[in-house]
């Protein structure tokens, strides 16, 4: 796209560009040079605030700190597909009783600010009687509600994109509502929105840092804990780098595995498609 | 009811802060965001792939953990003294501005390529071309998606509260120590958050149908 805003740089053109690119460099070297020139002052970069990071007991600890976001991750990912699944369900359904509350709750958990949410029941539940509230179960739940109706919406728009003939050959072939939306929009929706619905994953992934202000044991709680210890040197900088290291590196490794995922379909629809076109009766061909 | 009668000074000091943190941020961040996402597609490679970078850096990273260095970080580094709201504003901007750059740029697809190709047929240069003839018209399309970053921008700034900047989050902990029932106190928060994300979609439908017709 970009190609289309600007014409090949002629003589002139070209010389102020490297100019400019020449600028554009010199402008984030002295950003990033007097950052790092600020880290070396005031010692960000000495042994004494690392070598905490360097005792196996400290290295175990924060590997089940990841262990703990992934966890939630997991949990939280797994159950906002149900949830959301069955609001999306819920809000196509034709019946008012039904589709009304759905689409109350879709609207309601997305306007409100995921953190509040998760005091909401950390802090809020434990008083009113309800027992075995764990920072995991309130940043889990938060995640839930707040990403299963994200997630509702954006299967709800890729079943709302289909072609309306792909419903209508479903009933005409006998199936009833449910087969229909089973077998026939659901899984095509999902295949149209992969994008978006991995997109919601990596927030979701990072979403697990507010279990920080819950008091939920993951990666930031260990920084923070490791950073604030005084006699090695308060660490705080550097945990924090760790920190960001883990994260950017987790959320890449996702990204990596929804472009393969998408690979992997548009790739998979290909066989498909030329199957069908040299043996269509054959059924027998593996959903590899 | 009481419970927000009684403590109302608290709520409005929150929610004040709430609406300071919002504005300085979303302006900030609108600026910062139109100067990534025009370099994101300038004609200068370096400044595309700075602009990558950092786009793809920040957003990767949760606010969580921006905030975390602002807040815990860059006072140990011995510059000037500022304050945890202006670090929190700081933080929130350098986040929301890669959304920005990015609704832009997507918002800059959405315009034909004629216009563009036209634009550069009577010999406007990178900077008119994008100024005068795309962004105008990018602005329809970019205008409903922009509203969303904002709505996230808003609640994104209750992450404050989780790093001593006293704002609409952190009512609750204000609140404990008057007593008051914590479950009430958030229902309270969270209404408001609700009734201000509503306000928000309705302009966001309002501009949606008003320039849907349009081209």
């Amino acid at each position: 796209m970009s190609s289309v805003l600007f014409d090949a740089p002629g003589p002139k053109a070209v010389r102020r560009n490297r100019w400019l690119a020449v600028g554009t460099v010199i402008v984030v070297l002295a950003v990033a040079g007097f950052i790092i020139y600020k880290f070396a002052e005031t010692g960000q970069f000495s042994a004494v605030k690392w070598r905490i990071f360097t005792f196996p007991l400290v290295q175990q600890t924060i590997l089940g700190a990841i262990g703990n976001t992934l966890q939630a991750f997991g949990a939280a990912t797994v159950l906002s597909l149900l949830l959301g699944l069955v609001l999306a369900v819920g809000r196509l359904s034709e019946r008012r009783w039904i589709n009304t509350p759905c689409h109350w709750f879709t609207e309601l958990f997305r306007a409100i600010p995921l953190l509040i949410l998760m005091m909401m029941i950390y802090y809020g539940l434990p008083p009113l009687g309800v027992q075995g509230i764990t920072p995991f179960v309130a940043v889990v739940a938060g995640l839930t509600l707040y990403n299963g109706s994200v997630l509702a919406e954006v299967f709800r728009a890729g079943i709302e994109s289909l072609p309306r003939g792909q419903a209508e050959a479903g009933y005409a072939i006998g199936l009833t509502k449910s087969r229909v939306m089973g077998s026939i929009l659901l899984p095509q929706a999902v295949r149209a929105m992969m994008p978006v619905i991995v997109a919601q994953l990596v927030v979701i992934l990072k979403d697990t840092a507010l279990g920080f202000i819950v008091t939920y044991d993951e990666i930031l709680f260990q920084a923070k804990f490791f950073g604030s210890q005084v006699q090695y040197g308060s660490p705080i900088i550097p945990a924090a780098m760790v920190a960001a290291v883990i994260y950017i590196g987790l959320c890449l490794i996702l990204a990596g595995v929804a472009k393969w995922v998408e690979w992997r379909m548009s790739h998979d629809r290909k066989i498909a498609k030329g199957t069908h076109m040299v043996a269509p009766a054959d059924a027998t061909i593996p959903q590899a | 009811m009481d419970t927000l009668l009684n403590n109302l000074d608290i709520f409005t000091t929150g929610f004040k802060n709430t609406a300071i943190l919002f504005i300085f941020s979303a302006v900030f961040a609108l600026i910062l965001g139109t100067i990534v996402g025009g370099m994101r597609v300038s004609p200068v490679p370096v400044m595309r792939a700075v602009g990558t970078v950092y786009v793809n850096t920040v957003r990767n990273t949760p606010l969580t953990l921006i905030f975390f260095f602002f807040i815990f970080g860059y006072p140990k580094l011995g510059l000037a003294d500022l304050s945890y709201s202006t670090l929190a504003i700081i933080a929130l901007t350098l986040y929301t501005a890669t959304y920005v750059a990015e609704t832009l740029r997507a918002g800059i697809n959405t315009v034909p390529l004629g216009q563009a190709e036209a634009a550069r047929a009577i010999g406007l240069p990178f900077v008119q071309t994008l100024s005068l003839v795309i962004l105008p018209q990018a602005f329809r399309a970019v205008m409903p998606p922009m509203i969303s970053v904002f709505i996230a921008l808003l609640k994104n700034t209750t992450v404050a509260a989780g790093f001593s900047v006293a704002e609409a989050g952190a009512i609750r902990a204000n609140l404990s120590e008057r007593g008051e029932p914590a479950m009430v106190v958030l229902l309270w928060v969270a209404f408001v958050f609700v009734i201000l994300v509503a306000l928000l979609s309705a302009l966001q439908h309002y501009f949606e149908r008003k320039w849907k017709v349009a081209r």
